[in-house]
């Protein structure tokens, strides 16, 4: 009963064309149509940050956005992050600071991070915090999260 | 979701035809932070989603034009919280952009978008007021200006007419110095939507704007023209005094779950003295030679 | 110890799918000819349900399936981990908010949520209902439950579905200087993981899969087994590592209505709960506790005395073991001549409660601290000092015919004291509170591991335990690291398939590192016996005069690595080493609880805050919690499970509430209106800390830990709430609105 429109958006580097219903939102699509489950669904209200992806070079909820939306756009997910298999330096620092417990929320966490770090490559607790505030953990206290931003930052990550 | 049309025209002129033709069966979609949750939630359910991102004309931008700061239908909360013009001489807005939603929801969420969906709880509301921004507004018989205190007309209504869009906000460049806050109150710190909205605005000459929200069906503005609050020399008693009478026509509905309607009607007093305060000091710092 | 090994911080096991997205959650594991299902509820807490018209439902293309009561077995099936209680479908009535009645199979999501809209159900919305405690108690009120489901139950004419006395002494005969009675408010939250619930079911040959992002596999195959009439060896259950679960995943909720619509429609069916549905599935037992509290004027505690009543909702999940084992230890551990607990289960048309972080614990010591704050405040001793004159010391029994104190607890407690600085002058404006909190570990348990030492010396642990989050995986791979000398990565850890790893009973009650991490370290004992008896073989020595242990076989000799001798011994022909291990905690027949406690996790929470007097809002300047560990086996990790603990907890102490209007509709469902903390909502300063003496039943004295951070964050805060303000309240949480009417109460009181 859906129409569905033809797209083609460059997702990690990647050229990808597909048809898709029209009211499914990108978030659908990266998981149900591209088969990157790596993005995750949770509240789809734009509060959680769990399908936080970057889209034309900013960070987005993939929840509030059609994916007819995304036609000729540049988009980046947590997949994208590491290049042949080795960890990008904002990933590795997640795992040495132990910021992954049960990992749902990390996705989003790292695209946020990403995001935040491409526009200010040397923020204070404060800007990690506030940078990351669309990201809801309900596993940590949030504290080796920033931890890690703040090491991948020193290290440069970008 | 249910299903509808996808519009995505490249002009002003092609949109405006599309609203015309289609009247309420037709939602505009920008940042879509509000529209996707209503769509989602059966809300609404349009029959065409008409996507204003790719009108050249509205494409986002923020510059000067005639003594004005206009800021383009597409521009979102990120590019006002970062314009330096807005950051030198419409803080309040700044600081009202910045705490719409997340980083991920202002780097979609327009202003127009903001004041067309007509919350009672917008941020941008009471700094919008107290700028005296004005709406342009693009439909089949022409253009025209609509002050925002007349645009929003209650929760989730505007003046919009049928076909009827919004091409830009502008704001008119204050014509003497000006010291303005935005604050509001929350349940949290993190990501919220207002319990309060206020935004206080004090002008060399004594002359106070204050509006509010979230305490009844749409921001009010409130001027003060004894030009006690701007008085150095009055008490906090004289200021709390005229302070209480522009919150006369405050009325939080009783039904909120996020405050009580006693706790809002205290918090604006107590939030109104606060903002004016940081006003009060903005507006001096300006006063310095 | 070694870099890897026990009591180092190593990398996650699993943390690399973590950081690179490739970890499958449940909704991210693709069947093929999968159904998808949405389920048909109704905008209303009760409801007598007429008729199902679901015809036009099933014109809708791409729907196989549309199924309700009438298409299950008859009587409708029900299960529970506790009582039978909880119908696959609602039948004849909807108990509460959010109660499915209906559930629609369909090709493509779309179809499923198209038809689920178009599912007729005609419906008579009951008015009133038990939404509160007070609602539950009155004999006026309608019965939540038919009495027929507990026929040989005194209580069937009543909501009270249990209740429970424990206590010792006598508290009528004791006398007390100062009596403190006041009565305590815990309300309802839920666990909100950011993975929502999942389930999936597929016909398999003559049996059934189900997937689910269940914290207890086999609890769920024994209840699905029992329930299909199968036998447990046809049934299996896929238990992907769980976007964190705080015990909202511990128990069955639609696995049973998938394993029906699978075998119905004789294909797989795939069920993801919006976030809004998994509140209206799980949340936390709400509370009302009053509690009498005597003292002598030294401050020595005389007795205590509790009636607890919690709102444990329309069916009782495992509600009834939140109240029992959460009210037997209601007066903590402190040294108490005479406790008198009285404690109830109510049902209530309500989401059904569950376990959640702290079972029972936080809502009682919600409680228990904050009588005792004013009890210190009333006789003018320091609230630290009146804690520590009464804190049972190591080895005192103080639940008679329990577990004795197992850890040297007053060291907790200073350790946390230091680190708030209690005592040092505190800046205008400031309180300070510290509490205490106690819960107990697991009463029984049953876990087995196997560990099988591969032919090149790489090694494969097997463990039923569920990790979704707290670390499990890694602790097991430490384990077997320090025990068998395989480097870390080198160690793969299998968990999550009931058709692959033994018997684990449960996770949850913090029991892991305990029970399972006593299974796998026997089973690496159990390999490395064999390897003992190779090298006694290999080197022509007698196995008394062999000893294996820390990955190294030790001759009268030298030394070996266990590997080389196990790759040697295995020879050309390879193959493999296999351990079994066992841990079994039995029952304890006459104890109120089934068993006594494995161990006790103990926790010292004190905060430094401020209050704006103006807006009411609480802006905790120092938050810190020690926790006493018996070890630490991966700091890093304990670290972040207290840290995340504790901001939990912070959670319902100063935001969380579900929100029910007048007919027990949620009102607050979803993000925007439940509100957990952000990264913008943390405490200045977090400081956690650990005590460990090795003094645990587990693996190198370890402890269980995950709970005790979240425990007694309420007392704290409000009591520091108190010292900065004057304000008492009892109510949580304490959001900005309710301290700033404390505030304008007060000043009323003083008009």
């Amino acid at each position: 009963m859906s129409d569905r429109l033809h797209i083609e958006l460059t997702v990690n580097g990647a050229v990808r064309a597909l048809d898709v219903a029209v009211h499914h939102t990108l978030l659908d699509a990266l998981r149900d149509d591209m088969d990157l489950t790596g993005t995750k669904e949770c509240c789809v209200v734009g509060e959680c940050g769990a399908c936080t992806i970057i889209v034309d070079g900013r960070s987005v909820n993939s929840c509030l956005m059609l994916a007819v939306e995304a036609d000729g756009a540049e988009v980046t997910t947590v997949e994208g992050l590491a290049v042949d298999r080795r960890l990008s330096p904002l990933q590795e620092a997640f795992l040495e600071t132990g910021a992954a417990q049960c990992g749902f929320c990390i996705s989003g966490q790292l695209m946020a991070a990403h995001f935040l770090l491409e526009r200010n490559p040397h923020p204070t607790l404060d800007e990690v915090h506030d940078g990351l505030s669309g990201n809801l953990c309900r596993c940590a206290g949030y504290g080796q999260i920033a931890a890690a931003v703040l090491q991948a930052a020193e290290r440069g990550a970008t | 979701m249910h299903s509808f049309e996808y519009a995505r025209p490249a002009t002003i002129a092609e949109t405006v035809a599309l609203l015309d033709e289609y009247g309420p069966d037709a939602r505009l979609l920008a940042g879509g932070t509000d529209l996707l949750i209503e769509l989602r939630d059966w809300k609404i359910q349009p029959k065409v989603v008409i996507d204003v991102k790719r009108i050249a004309e509205l494409a986002p931008a923020i510059r000067r034009v005639d003594g004005r700061l206009s800021i383009s239908a597409s521009s979102v909360m990120t590019d006002i919280v970062e314009d330096t013009e807005v950051q030198r001489h419409f803080p309040a807005l700044a600081e009202a952009a910045v705490v719409v939603g997340s980083v991920q929801i202002r780097n979609r969420a327009t202003l127009a978008g903001n004041i067309c969906n007509g919350s009672p709880a917008a941020d941008t509301s009471p700094p919008l007021l107290v700028y005296r921004a004005v709406v342009v507004v693009v439909g089949p018989a022409g253009t025209r200006r609509i002050p925002i205190d007349d645009f929003i007309v209650g929760p989730g209504v505007t003046a919009l007419a049928r076909g009827e869009m919004v091409t830009a906000i502008e704001v008119p460049f204050p014509d003497r110095p000006t010291g303005a806050a935005y604050t509001r109150l929350t349940r949290r710190w993190g990501t919220d939507l207002a319990s309060i909205t206020l935004c206080c605005g004090v002008e060399a000459g004594g002359v106070t704007r204050l509006a509010y929200g979230s305490v009844g069906p749409r921001a009010l503005l409130v001027t003060d023209e004894t030009g006690v609050l701007a008085d150095e020399d009055a008490t906090e008693d004289d200021k709390a005094f005229v302070l209480d009478a522009m919150f006369a026509d405050a009325s939080p509905s009783p039904r909120s779950m996020r405050a009580s309607p006693a706790y809002r009607l205290a918090m604006l007093r107590v939030l109104g003295a606060r903002a004016l305060h940081t006003a009060l000091e903005r507006l001096s710092k300006e006063l310095v030679p | 110890m070694s870099a890897t090994g026990v009591g180092s911080s190593v990398a996650r096991v699993g943390g690399f799918g973590r950081v690179t997205g490739t970890q499958e959650y449940l909704a991210d594991i693709h069947l093929s000819d999968v159904l998808h299902v949405k389920l048909v509820t109704l905008d209303c807490s009760r409801a007598r349900i007429l008729s199902i018209d679901t015809s036009a439902a099933e014109q809708v293309p791409g729907v196989r399936l549309v199924m309700t009561a009438a298409d299950l077995p008859q009587p409708v099936p029900r299960f529970g981990p506790q009582f039978q209680d909880r119908p696959v479908l609602a039948t004849g009535e909807t108990k509460y908010h959010g109660e499915p009645v209906a559930a629609v199979a369909a090709e493509t999501k779309d179809a499923a949520e198209e038809a689920a809209r178009l599912v007729r159900v005609e419906h008579e919305v009951l008015a009133g209902g038990v939404f509160s405690v007070a609602d539950a108690l009155d004999p006026a009120s309608p019965l939540v439950q038919d009495p027929a489901l507990r026929p040989d139950d005194p209580l069937a004419g009543t909501n009270i579905r249990r209740q429970h006395d424990f206590g010792w002494g006598d508290v009528g005969a004791a006398t007390a200087d100062l009596v403190v009675e006041n009565t305590y408010q815990f309300p309802m939250v839920t666990h909100f993981a950011i993975e929502p619930h999942g389930f999936m079911a597929a016909p398999d040959g003559d049996g059934i899969v189900v997937w689910s992002t269940i914290q207890h596999p086999f609890l769920l195959q024994k209840i699905i087994a029992k329930l299909l009439d199968l036998p447990l060896s046809k049934v299996r259950v896929v238990a992907p590592d769980p976007g964190g679960g705080f015990g909202g995943k511990q128990n069955p909720k639609y696995e049973p209505l998938l394993a029906f619509m699978a075998l119905r429609v004789d294909r797989p069916v795939r069920l993801i709960l919006t976030l809004d549905e998994s509140f209206q599935a799980a949340r936390r037992a709400a509370c009302e506790v009053r509690v009498r509290t005597g003292l002598r004027a030294d401050g020595t505690l005389v007795f205590e005395d509790f009636e607890a009543n919690f709102l444990a909702g329309a069916y009782v999940d495992i509600a009834d073991r939140v109240v029992s084992k959460g009210s037997y230890l209601a007066a903590g551990p402190y040294r108490v001549p005479a406790v008198r607990i009285l404690a109830r289960t109510l049902l209530s048309h309500t989401t059904p409660s569950t376990a959640f972080r702290g079972f029972g614990i936080p809502q009682v010591s919600w409680a228990r601290e904050s009588n005792l704050d004013e009890a210190a405040r009333t006789l003018g001793i320091d609230r630290l000092e009146l804690r520590l004159r009464n804190l049972a010391g190591y080895g005192e029994e103080f639940v008679p015919g329990d577990t004795p104190a197992d850890g040297r607890w007053s060291q907790t407690v200073r350790k946390a004291a230091e680190l708030i600085e209690w005592g040092a002058p505190l800046a205008p404006g400031r309180g300070r509170g510290i509490a205490i909190g106690l819960k107990s570990g697991p009463t029984t348990g049953l876990s087995y591991s196997t560990v099988r030492l591969l032919a090149d010396g790489s090694a494969t642990v097997f463990s039923g335990t569920s990790d979704m989050g707290q670390g499990a995986r890694t602790v097991f791979a430490q384990i077997a690291s320090q025990e068998l000398g395989v480097p870390l990565d080198r160690i793969a850890v299998v968990m999550g398939d009931t058709s692959v790893v033994p018997y684990d009973q449960q996770t949850s009650a913090s029991r892991s590192s305990v029970l399972m991490g006593n299974a796998v370290l026997r089973a690496c004992r159990a390999v490395q016996a064999q390897v003992a008896a190779i090298a006694s073989r290999l080197h022509g020595v007698n196995e008394s005069e062999i000893v294996v242990d820390g990955g190294v076989v030790r001759l009268p000799d030298g030394e070996l690595p266990i590997v080389d001798v196990a790759k040697a011994g295995l020879g050309r022909l390879g193959g493999e080493i296999t351990g079994h291990g066992e841990m079994r905690k039995e029952a304890v027949p006459d104890h109120p609880l089934g068993g006594t406690a494995a161990f006790f996790e103990f926790n010292c929470t004190a905060v430094e805050l401020e209050v704006d007097e103006g807006t009411g809002h609480i802006d905790i300047v120092r938050h810190v919690t020690v926790s006493d560990v018996g070890r630490a086996l991966n700091p890093i990790q304990v670290a972040g499970q207290d840290e995340g603990a504790a901001v939990m907890g912070l959670g319902h102490t100063i935001m969380e509430h579900i929100i029910l209007d007048e007919e027990g509709r949620i009102r607050n469902l979803g993000a925007i209106d439940y509100r957990i903390p952000t990264s913008l909502d943390l405490p200045r300063q977090l400081v956690s800390a650990s005590i460990e003496n090795a003094d645990g039943p587990g693996p190198y004295g370890v402890k269980g830990i995950s709970e005790g951070a979240l425990l007694v964050v309420s007392p704290a805060v409000a009591s520091a709430v108190t010292e900065a303000t004057g304000l008492v309240i009892r109510d949580l949480p304490l959001t900005p609105q309710r301290v700033w009417e404390a505030m304008r109460e007060s000043v009323m009181e003083t008009v």
